[in-house]
C-alpha cells in the first residue's frame, strides 16, 4: 500500500496503482511526455517519459511506482535518449514550423526547446501525404502526426465516435480517418469533440483561426512546457 | 588597423544557398553590436563583401538549403576552408519551407511555371549551361557536408546570432537558452 521512491534523490510519495509519472506530478517534478495525457490510460507509444530505473531504462507512464525505487529522470543520459527520440519524430514527419499553425502552441516543438534540440540531425525522410481539407471547420496534415493516438482515443472513448485511427506498420503507419473515403467531411466528426483539441502537434486544425496569437503571446512563448503544462495540470 | 591586429582577428565567411537573406538580415539585426564584432571579426567571402570565394576560415556561417548543384559547390568549398561550419535558420538545418516541394516532381514544377503559367509568352524551361540544375529534392546542409554547429530559427533572432557568436568566439560551447532557442 503506497511507499515512497526516490526521484532523482528527492523522496516522492506514491498510493498504490500510481505510475512513477503520476506520484512525480503530484509531487511536483515535470516528466517529459507526449502521448501521456491525465484524462486518458497510458499509451506508451512516445518513449518521452523514459526514466532509468534499477539500469533500466522504462516508460514512467506506465510502469507502477514502487516502495525504495530509485528513479533517475532529469539526467544528461536520459535527456539525451529523449532529445533523440524527438528528433526521429521531427525527421519522420514535415516539421516546418516557420508556416505551422501550431507554432508556439506544440508540444513536440516546446519539448525539443526545453531539451536543447538545435537540428533534427538524421536524414529527413519528407513524407507526401495530402492535406485533408474537406470538413467545413477542421483541416487534416497528417505529415505532422507523432501517432500518440490522443485523437483515436478521445474519439471513441469520450465522443463514442472513432472517427480516427492508425493504420499501415512500421514507417508506413499513418493517421487515417474512418469513413469509406477517407475524408473527414463524410464522418459525424464535429468541432466541438474532444478530439478536435487534444491534438498536442499540429494535425488536427480548426479553420480560420490560425495565426491568431500574436508572437509571444503563445501557449510556450514565455515560458517552458516544463512549467506550463504543471501550472495547467497537462 | 594594422597588420598584426588583422592577423589575429577571427575569419568569417557566410553565404546564402537556397536561402532567403532573411538570416542575413537577422545577423545585421544584430544593430550596433556589429561595431563590437567588426573589431574581433574580419570577413572572407560573403553577401556583405566581395570576395568571391571562401579562403581559410575560422567560421562559417550558412543561410538556406541545398536546392542546386552550386549550391552543393558552394557549401564544399565553405567545408574545406572553415574550421567550424555552421548551419543558420531552418532551411540550413532542414531544408525548410523550400523542402515542401520535395513531394512534387520537378518537371513538373519547371512546367508550370515556365510554361504552363498564364501570361507566360514563348515558354520553355530555361536550359542555358550557364544555370545550375536544380536537385530533385531540396536538402539540408548536413546531407550533404559535416555541421558543427546548428543556430535554428526563420530567421534566427539578431540575439541568438549574437549569443552563439559571442559564446563561439569567446570559446565557449554555445548554447541558446529558452527563449531564443525558436524554430519558427
Ligand atoms: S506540429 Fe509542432 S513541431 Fe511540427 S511543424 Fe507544427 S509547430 Fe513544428
Ligand atoms: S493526429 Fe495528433 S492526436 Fe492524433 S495520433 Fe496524430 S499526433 Fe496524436
Ligand atoms: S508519455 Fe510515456 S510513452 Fe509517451
Amino acid at each position: 500500500m503506497g511507499g515512497k521512491f526516490l526521484f532523482d534523490g528527492r523522496p516522492v510519495p506514491f498510493e498504490e496503482g500510481q505510475t512513477i509519472l503520476e506520484a512525480a506530478r503530484a509531487a511536483g517534478h515535470y516528466i517529459p511526455h507526449l502521448c501521456w495525457h491525465p484524462d486518458f490510460p497510458p499509451h506508451g507509444s512516445c518513449k518521452l517519459c523514459v526514466v532509468k530505473v534499477g539500469g533500466r531504462h522504462v516508460s514512467s507512464c506506465a510502469l507502477p511506482a514502487r516502495d525504495g525505487m530509485e528513479v533517475e529522470s532529469n539526467t544528461p543520459e536520459i535527456n539525451g535518449e529523449r532529445r533523440a527520440l524527438l528528433q526521429m519524430l521531427f525527421v519522420e514527419g514535415n516539421h516546418f514550423c516557420p508556416s505551422c499553425e501550431k507554432s508556439g502552441n506544440c508540444q513536440l516543438q516546446a519539448l525539443a526547446y526545453e531539451l536543447d534540440m538545435s537540428s533534427a540531425r538524421f536524414a529527413h525522410f519528407y513524407p507526401d501525404r495530402p492535406v485533408d481539407a474537406s470538413h467545413p471547420d477542421v483541416l487534416l496534415d497528417f505529415n505532422r502526426c507523432i501517432f500518440c493516438e490522443l485523437c483515436v482515443r478521445a474519439s471513441r472513448d469520450v465522443d463514442h465516435k472513432g472517427v480516427f485511427a492508425l493504420t499501415g506498420r512500421g514507417i508506413r503507419k499513418h493517421l487515417v480517418v474512418n469513413a469509406e473515403s477517407g475524408r473527414l467531411a463524410d464522418t459525424d466528426f464535429a468541432v466541438s469533440d474532444r478530439a478536435a483539441d487534444i491534438c498536442p502537434v499540429g494535425v488536427i486544425l480548426r479553420k480560420r483561426v490560425g495565426f491568431a496569437v500574436p508572437i509571444g503571446e503563445r501557449k510556450y512563448d514565455e515560458a517552458a512546457i516544463s512549467s506550463v503544462a504543471m501550472e495547467k495540470g497537462e | 588597423m594594422s597588420d598584426s591586429m588583422s592577423l589575429s582577428r577571427v575569419r568569417v565567411a557566410t553565404t546564402s544557398l537556397a536561402g532567403c537573406f532573411g538570416c542575413h538580415m537577422s545577423f545585421l539585426d544584430m544593430d550596433e553590436r556589429l561595431l563590437e564584432l567588426a573589431k574581433v571579426v574580419e570577413f572572407d567571402r560573403s553577401p556583405l563583401t566581395d570576395i568571391k570565394h571562401c579562403g581559410p576560415c575560422d567560421i562559417g556561417l550558412i543561410e538556406g538549403g541545398v536546392c542546386n548543384a552550386e549550391n552543393v559547390h558552394v557549401l564544399r568549398e565553405f567545408r574545406r576552408n572553415c574550421k567550424t561550419l555552421v548551419a543558420v535558420g531552418a532551411c540550413a538545418i532542414n531544408g525548410g519551407l523550400p523542402a515542401q516541394r520535395n513531394h512534387l516532381d520537378l518537371g513538373d514544377c519547371l512546367q508550370q511555371v515556365y510554361v504552363k503559367r498564364d501570361g507566360v509568352e514563348e515558354g520553355g524551361v530555361p536550359d542555358d549551361p550557364e544555370l545550375p540544375l536544380l536537385l530533385d529534392r531540396v536538402h539540408p546542409i548536413h546531407e550533404v557536408v559535416r555541421v558543427d554547429y546548428f543556430i535554428p530559427g526563420c530567421p534566427p533572432s539578431g540575439d541568438a546570432i549574437w549569443k552563439f557568436l559571442t559564446d563561439l568566439i569567446g570559446g565557449r560551447t554555445p548554447r541558446l537558452p529558452h527563449p531564443l532557442l525558436r524554430f519558427d
